[in-house]
């Protein structure tokens, strides 16, 4: 049995750490059709889905996330695998402990349901907190050292499940989405930075921050809006640059070197744990992991 | 009009409980039903774009306005007569095959709507050859595609050679979500990108000579 990894120290003893990059594109790439349901995978290509893992841990990946981020119920009701939720949560996390062994700190993935909250939508605030701790407790059970919500729009949802996170015990990130608006950085759901931070320390998160929406370069920016708010440690994933279509396939500006290149700034920033989204593969990861090395050296 | 100022009020701060009343005494009142739906409905899902679009108004704000335009709608439906219900055109709109992500194309949808489109929704994962066959069946003039996933995005430019294999190039195409660009756009040959809901609803606009 792997020894669980203790998230707060091993967070506060480095400047900062590296986490991995996407996982959707890269199971994509190994076959996965689109449309489909990557979390499936969990049970039916656990190979695969190690294989990306693995793919991140030998770039240097210091944390890798858990192939779950569409496993509430409600999103892997789309599936009809709502009913499986707990074993398709369980096995994502073994496979990715499995992988990372003492070398990488585990992070159970917990994206949003795809629906919307009551009055908003159908979605009653009970069944999504219930969804949630299905979902956190199955990762738990699955060995994860810490849970990650990401990817978060509506602040009512992240609390909800961050709240449900926080019951298995483990420490908890959430990240959001933000746009940059002419007043500031707001959610699609209207919220800007500052709530965010009031809403994700009240639920009970021991990190947080941004992921996905921008690239490296805008997240700074981002960043400056969070450390103005928060005394916590700051997590920030953002994309390869946004993605554009050349000779029919999906490409993203930002390549492994000019990506990294960002880091310093990141980190000067306030960023505790820098990771990849989107267009982001373990060759990002590896420079980062070079860069983060660098800068390591030079404070020493 | 006062009337019409109060259904807009209502309108814009997505007062759904209150809509349909202050539209029944504005038909009580005399009022021509289509100059309710111009002055008083469409008018007001403007002024709910126009505040999308400069950040003061977010998702919430724009789908508890819908759901007020929608209560007034129901009211009026009944008393426009034939000849009045007349749009501003057919738009199909949908997420491409592959994609499962409808909230952004259902926003769209919705202020397209309030604009006086005749809006054909085809829901998600939409086939190249669904969205060819809705064209045909309604004699659309205009298709709107959403794509939330990177992955997805490509499916965007097949739709687009189907319209052109089956002979529909005078068909206008706008796209749309979050990963979507105006470059991306021009690369696959779309006529617009919609950079947000409204934005797409201005572009589908300048299609249409009024």
């Amino acid at each position: 049995m792997r020894k669980r990894i203790d998230f707060r120290e091993w967070l506060a003893a480095r400047p900062v750490r590296i986490g991995d990059g996407a996982m959707g594109t890269m199971l994509l790439d190994a076959g996965l059709l689109p449309g489909a349901c990557p979390e499936s995978w969990n049970l039916d290509g656990p190979d695969a889905v190690a294989a990306v893992i693995r793919a991140y841990v030998e770039a240097g990946a210091e944390a890798v996330e858990t192939n779950t981020f569409g496993g509430s119920p409600q999103k892997l009701g789309a599936y009809d695998l709502a009913s499986r939720c707990a074993e398709v949560n369980r096995r994502g996390a073994e496979i990715a402990c499995q992988v990372a062994g003492s070398q990488a700190l585990v992070l159970g993935s917990m994206g949003p349901t795809g629906q919307l909250l009551r009055p908003l939508g159908d979605l009653a605030e009970a069944d999504a907190l219930d969804g949630f701790r299905t979902q956190a407790e199955a990762l738990a059970q699955g060995g994860v050292d810490a849970l990650c919500v990401e990817t978060m729009t509506d602040l009512q949802e992240a609390m909800l499940a961050v709240r449900a996170a926080v019951t298995t015990g483990l420490p908890v990130v959430a990240t959001m989405t933000f746009e940059k608006t002419r007043r500031g950085f707001y959610t699609i759901m209207g919220v800007p930075v500052a709530r965010a931070a009031t809403g994700l320390e009240e639920a009970g998160v021991c990190a947080m921050g941004a992921n996905c929406g921008a690239g490296p370069d805008t997240m700074v920016e981002l960043l400056e809006a969070w450390r103005a708010v928060t005394t916590l440690p700051l997590v920030v994933q953002p994309n390869a640059g946004l993605p554009r279509l050349l000779e029919g396939r999906v490409h993203y500006p930002e390549d492994p070197e000019s990506f990294a290149a960002y880091l310093p700034r990141l980190v000067e920033a306030g960023a505790s744990l820098v990771g990849g989204c989107c267009g982001t593969t373990p060759g990002h990861i590896c420079v980062l992991v070079r860069k983060a090395g660098e800068m390591a050296a030079r404070c020493q | 009009m006062k009337q019409f100022e109060d259904i807009r009020e209502a309108l814009i701060e997505g007062r759904d409980e209150d809509v349909p009343s202050l539209v029944s005494q504005a038909l009580d009142a005399g009022h021509p039903p289509a100059t309710i739906l111009s002055q008083g409905l469409i008018a007001a899902m403007e002024v709910v774009g126009e505040r999308f679009r400069c950040h003061d108004y977010f998702l919430p704000d724009v789908l508890m306005s819908a759901r007020a335009m929608h209560a007034g709608l129901d009211c009026l439906q009944p008393h426009l007569a034939e000849a009045e219900i007349r749009t501003r055109g057919t738009v199909i709109i949908g997420t491409v095959q592959g994609d499962l992500h409808d909230i952004g194309k259902n926003l769209v949808g919705i202020m397209l709507q309030g604009a006086g489109f005749e809006v054909i929704d085809l829901g998600h994962d939409v086939s190249p050859e669904a969205f060819v066959e809705a064209v045909r069946r309604h004699s659309a003039g205009i298709v709107g595609m959403s794509a939330l996933l990177t992955t997805t995005m490509p499916a965007m430019a097949r739709v687009i050679a189907s319209l052109k294999a089956a002979g529909l190039d005078q068909v206008k195409t706008v796209i749309g979500g979050a990963p979507v660009s105006e470059a991306f756009a021009r690369e696959i040959g779309a006529d617009g990108y919609g950079y947000d809901a409204a934005r797409a609803v201005d572009l589908v606009k300048g299609f249409v000579v009024p």
